[in-house]
């Protein structure tokens, strides 16, 4: 199916998709996620079994904040959808897709390291890529880049446009 | 026995407890700094544990603070045995947001320098998996044949690894003088070479022992566990980047998807070997199409690399006929550069999902532009990252010398799984 195919054939139950440089994007309320991907992947002329992709992008100071992105792929069929979910600031929560894909347990947990994002349900939602005692969610865009104790005779390294050397 | 009626050398009367091991993250059997954590009842694996992060280095949140165009040198440090691969996928991404397209014969470049990285980075999962298991003289001579194609990869690029050699809009630099004749002669010494190995190793009774049956992952646990790459096709899924979503003319160059059905460390053996000839076949191809000359990057000065570049003594460099230009002819030639070089390429706004496939299975790039000069978020879907969750489902119950085998089997490169 092609994407503009893809995205009429699933319109009429998710009127929020659209096609952007041959990709189907399908917008849903964090609340319906999960029934939407299991519907989705149950759907035989879709088939969307094989979850590529699981991250997020973080946009401080519109609503919502956080855009969590999953990127679908169907083997049968050999097409792609991604589904978006928004995320609120004030309470970053998604349900956590591992019941569905068990693939996405790391893909949340380095989502949830780097974003702060949180996603209920998860078996076991701990830090991945950064230490365990780290503060704070690298990839958000109010995070600097640097700036951080080393543990070096107490030396400090400053943010990279903050460095004098 | 003793006066206690105990026997101290008997199995029963041995205390019923497991012993939780660390394999890793120093250890010479982990590709690098993978750490598993292993509960072992005797020699029996009863569950296994792996942890990544030794290895982030930020390579995401660093794309955000450079140009699009030093994107490239990041990702081409993320999975450094598949340099190629990322720099293609970025730049893929970042030409369906800007709607460009490389020139054909850039792109003919590209699907050779990616296939023959295929087949260096093959070779180096050969030597390290020989190693690993006893069979220390395939290690010497994957990492000798794997030094030849590095050769070129110098020779084209200025860098045996991370090249930075695929940029937006085609690639840095035309083949060298003698460039041809030395894939040539690659060509003309690793098929042969790989038939050697492959008759060193398929019928040898130590690996097969090592191998058969080791390591079992079915299709639909792998595709459950985000599988993708040799592990997915040994287990008698055809599933390939290349031949089910063509990108840079894949569907124009003959070659086949190795299958195979035995879903165990063997059958991924078999594959990979089987995949690295059919890389070769398609390097012939790109040789065939290399011997019409033409643009390697494309004409827009809004999007092309201002700079001539070219490979002298000390590595890659400005031209200096480039450098005379601009500092001593060209006012305009000089403003163009400084802009180019300072503030970059600005990108439309949008999203693309843009999958190849690497060495190792499916490498995604997940690149978002906010219209700026920066990218806005560069996320890379590592299949080393995904695969190596499938570590546990094929290690427990097994041995514990089986472990070994199975992230072998799995050829997992900790750079692009940490990023």
């Amino acid at each position: 199916m092609t994407p503009s195919e893809l995205a009429e054939r699933i319109r009429v139950r998710y009127p929020d998709v659209i096609v952007a440089r041959g990709e189907a994007t399908v917008v849903v309320d964090r609340e319906r996620l999960l029934e939407t991907l299991e519907d989705l992947r149950r759907d035989e002329e879709l088939r969307l079994d094989f979850l590529s992709s699981v991250t997020a992008t973080d946009w401080p100071g519109r609503t919502p904040r956080f855009w969590v992105a999953y990127e679908l792929h169907s083997l049968a069929h050999g097409h792609r959808l991604r589904v978006k979910v928004g995320v609120p600031d004030e309470d970053p929560s998604v349900p956590s897709v591992v019941p569905l894909f068990p693939t996405a347990d790391w893909h949340e947990r380095e989502t949830y390291d780097l974003f702060g994002v949180v996603f209920d349900g998860h078996p076991d939602l701990r830090r991945i890529l950064m230490p365990e005692g780290w503060e704070g969610h690298p990839l958000r865009k109010t995070e600097e880049l640097g700036g951080v104790n080393t543990r070096f005779r107490g030396a400090f390294i400053p943010p990279v446009d903050r460095r004098t050397t | 026995m003793d006066e206690t009626g105990r026997d101290p050398l008997s199995v029963t009367e041995l205390r019923q407890e497991t012993m939780v091991i660390n394999m890793g993250p120093q250890h010479p059997s982990t590709h690098g700094v993978l750490r598993l954590l292993l509960e072992l009842d005797g020699e029996t694996v009863l569950s296994c544990r792996p942890i990544v992060g030794y290895l982030h280095t930020g390579i995401e949140k660093n794309t955000e603070y450079r140009t699009w165009q030093q994107g490239v040198a990041f990702v081409t440090r993320a999975d450094y045995l598949s340099c190629f691969f990322n720099e293609l996928a970025y730049c893929l991404a970042v030409e369906r947001l800007l709607g460009i397209e490389a020139p054909p014969r850039a792109q003919v470049l590209r699907v050779l320098f990616c296939e023959l990285n295929r087949v260096a980075s093959h070779l180096v999962w050969l030597a390290t998996a020989g190693m690993e298991l006893g069979a220390i003289s395939v290690m010497l001579y994957g990492f000798r044949e794997r030094e030849g194609i590095l050769d070129v990869f110098e020779a084209a690029t200025g860098l045996r690894m991370n090249h930075s050699y695929i940029r937006i809009g085609g690639v840095l630099m035309d083949l060298p003088d003698g460039g041809l004749d030395q894939i040539g002669d690659l060509l003309q010494m690793l098929p042969g070479r790989i038939r050697e190995y492959e008759s060193l190793l398929s019928r040898n009774p130590i690996w097969l022992e090592r191998n058969v049956d080791v390591g079992r992952l079915s299709a639909e646990e792998a595709l459950l566990w985000g599988v993708t790459g040799p592990m997915l096709r040994a287990a008698g899924a055809s599933r390939d980047v290349r031949k089910d979503e063509p990108y840079s003319g894949y569907e124009t160059y003959e070659f086949e998807v190795p299958v195979r059905e035995g879903a165990d460390c063997y059958a991924r053996f078999e594959v990979r070997i089987e995949e690295m000839k059919q890389s070769l076949r398609i390097v012939e191809q790109c040789l065939e199409r290399l011997r019409e000359p033409g643009p390697v990057m494309v004409e827009d000065p809004k999007v092309r690399w201002p700079a001539q570049l070219e490979v002298g003594p000390d590595g890659i460099g400005n031209s200096v006929a480039y450098v005379r230009h601009i500092m001593e002819e060209s006012m305009e030639a000089l403003i163009h550069h400084f802009k180019m070089v300072t503030e970059g390429i600005s990108v439309p706004d949008g999203e693309v999902y843009e999958p190849v496939e690497s060495p190792r299975g499916e490498l995604g790039y997940y690149v978002v532009s906010d219209g700026g000069h920066r990218p806005y978020r560069v996320k890379i879907r590592d299949p080393s990252f995904a695969n190596l969750q499938a570590v546990p489902q094929m290690m427990e119950g097994g041995l514990v010398a089986d472990a070994v085998a199975v992230i072998s089997s799995v050829d997992p490169v900790m750079g692009g799984v940490d990023r």
